[in-house]
């Protein structure tokens, strides 16, 4: 490993020598195949590859362009020459190269004559993001925040490898992938009101265990309940800036108020799932006749036995994402219970709501004047619908829905609302973070996860994780700026921004 | 022993892992493949348990053999919590127009205490998939997603 790293180290500083021409080369190659539609929307047009059905979009200002890849072009170009495709292969300004879709892709495909591709959700199936609200404020927790993350860290599994506190049952299991956070609520995991204020009611009817593989369930059984690694978090925050006080007032948020941000997904179970029902989509591919540039967008008519296979299973993927969250949301009120000595109805610790920004939908859109139902399929976005849509909680139907974007570690965090603009734009989406600029194994030569915990703590946030590594490749620097990504958005108009929390303790995995 | 370097080496991908492996023949691609895998996750040579564990999979094609063999390794780090760092491919043969490999994989329990972990791979992708005879061997590329 070390030679490969030193060998590395090597091909960089050639680089260094030859100053900037990459960067400068790979800006001009991004702009000339791009077309400016309007300020943060560019056009990739038919053409860019071959059998393109519909044009690209890409929603990014002039400064995030500069750090789009080519081949993140080639990717949303390669979504828009599958069959059913509506209107344009879209991506969001957090887009990154990814497999199959790029990471922030959205896409829409008809629900007769379209496709369902795992390519456009990804093994962390329902990888998404919740919001617990509190009556607290700053002042209250910064005196125990070292205890207070230090108390998450250990009640809530992280990390590799990491096992939960429950003993679920095949039973319990099959009740999960079916039935999501209602089954986690109705053991005892939270309360009924948790529910209304998922995306979905925290679950989607349709899940199919039959198309769940034995290895699916073995990976999934003993993962309730943990938040896993990588550039998942569980954080402690607080509001510090207030967009739309009207708005923030109706998700009953104010300034100085602590929050906590959960961000997971369906773990082993997820991947599992993704991993098998792609081997059988790979096979499809040939048997229907489709065309695809990229394996990773092996898929099948929407229709066809195996596309639907995949679409109940990845539903089942999808609750368990929602179990999951709700699991952790039980043990992070008990720990603040603990710790401030109160009950979580005191503490006034509701869910503000809870999205999915991996996953596969079969929804009503208004396309060229008329009501039709697609898959839309988000991979690395949110969804984002607007006031008075039947889908968002009544409690916030005058004002939409909120969209929840998670900042990377260390850095702030936003919480918007849909509006009826993403209807008519990006099919109700929006983004779902920052967006990786920089490669993890780039990241770890370039950070030390001690200097960086040092750097964060300076600024007064306790990080805790299991280890130095994931604090350096998941460093702040390694992706673009979250209020530079979420300005898009709401300059767009897609979903506007209500309000920003910043981060006080971060537990990772 | 040849040298890592002529085992796989990693490239440059912003967001998962890339990497190409070689090999003589398919058996040892496929080997140094798995190698190059786990050193995504961890440094493999301070792994060094001989427990074996048995892997068969069986595949319409060989790059998708490729996959679920890694696909395969990942599942089993998992589920036993065994980490490997020696890979042994006994056979990879052609049958009534399937593919199938049956080989080993050596490690030891998985103990965060001892086992440094750097990055979890989530699954293995058919993104940028390679698979070719090359003038010396064989050439193995992949992405995983992490």
């Amino acid at each position: 490993m070390t030679e490969i790293l030193e060998k590395d180290n090597q091909k960089e500083k050639e680089l260094e020598n030859e100053p900037e021409s990459e960067p400068e080369s790979q800006l001009s190659s991004v702009r000339s195949q791009v077309r400016k539609l309007s300020e943060n929307s560019w056009e990739i047009p038919v053409g860019h590859i071959p059998d393109m059905k519909v044009p690209g979009r890409l929603f990014v200002s002039e400064k995030l362009l500069e750090g789009i890849e080519p081949e993140t072009l080639d990717q949303i170009a390669n979504v828009a020459t599958l069959p059913g495709i509506q209107k344009y292969s879209m991506a969001m300004p957090d887009a990154h190269l990814g497999y199959g879709f790029a990471i922030g892709g959205v896409a829409a495909f008809d629900r007769e004559e379209g496709i369902i591709s795992p390519g456009g959700v990804g093994f962390d199936i329902n990888c998404g993001v919740r919001l617990i609200k509190t009556k607290l404020q700053k002042e209250d927790v910064l005196p125990h925040i070292k205890l207070l993350t230090e108390e998450l860290f250990k009640n809530i599994p992280s990390g590799v490898g990491s096992k939960s506190r429950i003993r679920a049952s095949d039973s319990e299991l099959d009740d999960a992938f079916l039935h999501g956070a209602r089954w986690a609520v109705e053991a005892g995991y939270g309360v009924e009101a948790d529910l209304k204020h998922c995306e979905g009611n925290g679950f989607l009817e349709g899940g199919l265990l039959s198309e769940v593989s034995a290895k699916a369930r073995k990976r999934g059984k003993p993962q309730f309940g943990t938040l896993g690694s990588g550039n998942h978090f569980l954080e402690v925050q607080c509001v510090d800036e207030l967009y739309e006080p009207e708005v923030a007032s109706a998700f009953g948020l104010e300034e100085g108020q602590i929050t906590v941000m959960i961000h997971c997904g369906s773990r082993g179970a997820g991947h599992q799932i993704c991993t098998d029902h792609l081997r059988t989509l790979g096979q499809a591919v040939k048997k229907y006749g489709i065309p695809i540039p990229d394996k990773q967008l092996a898929c099948a008519p929407a229709q066809s036995k195996e596309a639907q296979a995949y679409f109940g299973a990845m539903l089942c993927a999808a609750n368990y994402a929602w179990a999951n969250r709700q699991v952790i949301t039980h043990w992070t009120r008990e720990v603040f219970e603990k710790v401030f000595k109160m009950d979580a109805d005191e503490l006034g610790m509701d869910l503000l709501y809870d999205v999915a920004h991996n996953v596969a939908k079969l929804e009503e859109h208004r396309i060229d004047g008329k009501k039709k139902e697609v898959y839309v399929h988000r991979k690395g976005a949110t969804r984002a619908f607007p006031p008075g849509h039947p889908e968002v909680p009544r409690a916030f139907r005058a004002v939409g829905q909120p969209v929840l974007i998670p900042g990377s570690m260390g850095t702030s965090s936003y919480i918007l609302c849909g509006t009826a603009t993403a209807m008519d734009v990006s099919f109700g989406s929006a983004c779902h973070g920052a967006g990786r600029v920089m490669s993890r194994a780039h990241a770890k030569k370039e950070f030390r996860g001690e200097g960086i915990k040092e750097r964060l703590e300076a600024k007064g946030i306790t990080v805790r994780a299991t280890h130095p590594s994931v604090i350096a490749e998941e460093a702040p620097e390694v992706y673009k700026p979250s209020s530079e990504v979420v300005n898009v958005v709401h300059e767009l108009g897609i979903a506007r921004k209500v309000a920003r929390v910043i981060p006080l303790g971060v537990t990772k995995g | 022993m040849p040298s890592k370097n002529e085992q796989y080496e990693y490239l440059e991908h912003t967001a998962d892992a890339k990497f190409r492996a070689y090999g003589k023949s398919l058996e040892e691609t496929f080997e140094n493949a798995a190698l190059a895998m786990f050193n995504v996750m961890i440094d493999t040579e301070k792994v060094s348990g001989e427990k074996a564990t048995k892997v068969r999979v069986s595949s319409p094609d060989l790059e998708n053999l490729l996959v679920d063999w890694l696909s395969e390794l990942l599942f089993l780090f998992e589920v036993e919590a065994t980490i490997f760092w020696k890979f042994k491919v006994l056979e990879i043969k052609k049958e009534e127009g399937k593919y199938f490999l049956s080989g080993q994989a050596f490690g030891e329990a998985f103990n965060p205490e001892i086992h440094p972990f750097e990055t979890e791979i989530k699954a293995v992708t058919y993104n940028q998939l390679l698979l070719e005879k090359t003038e010396n061997g064989w050439l193995a590329q992949l992405v995983v997603d992490i």
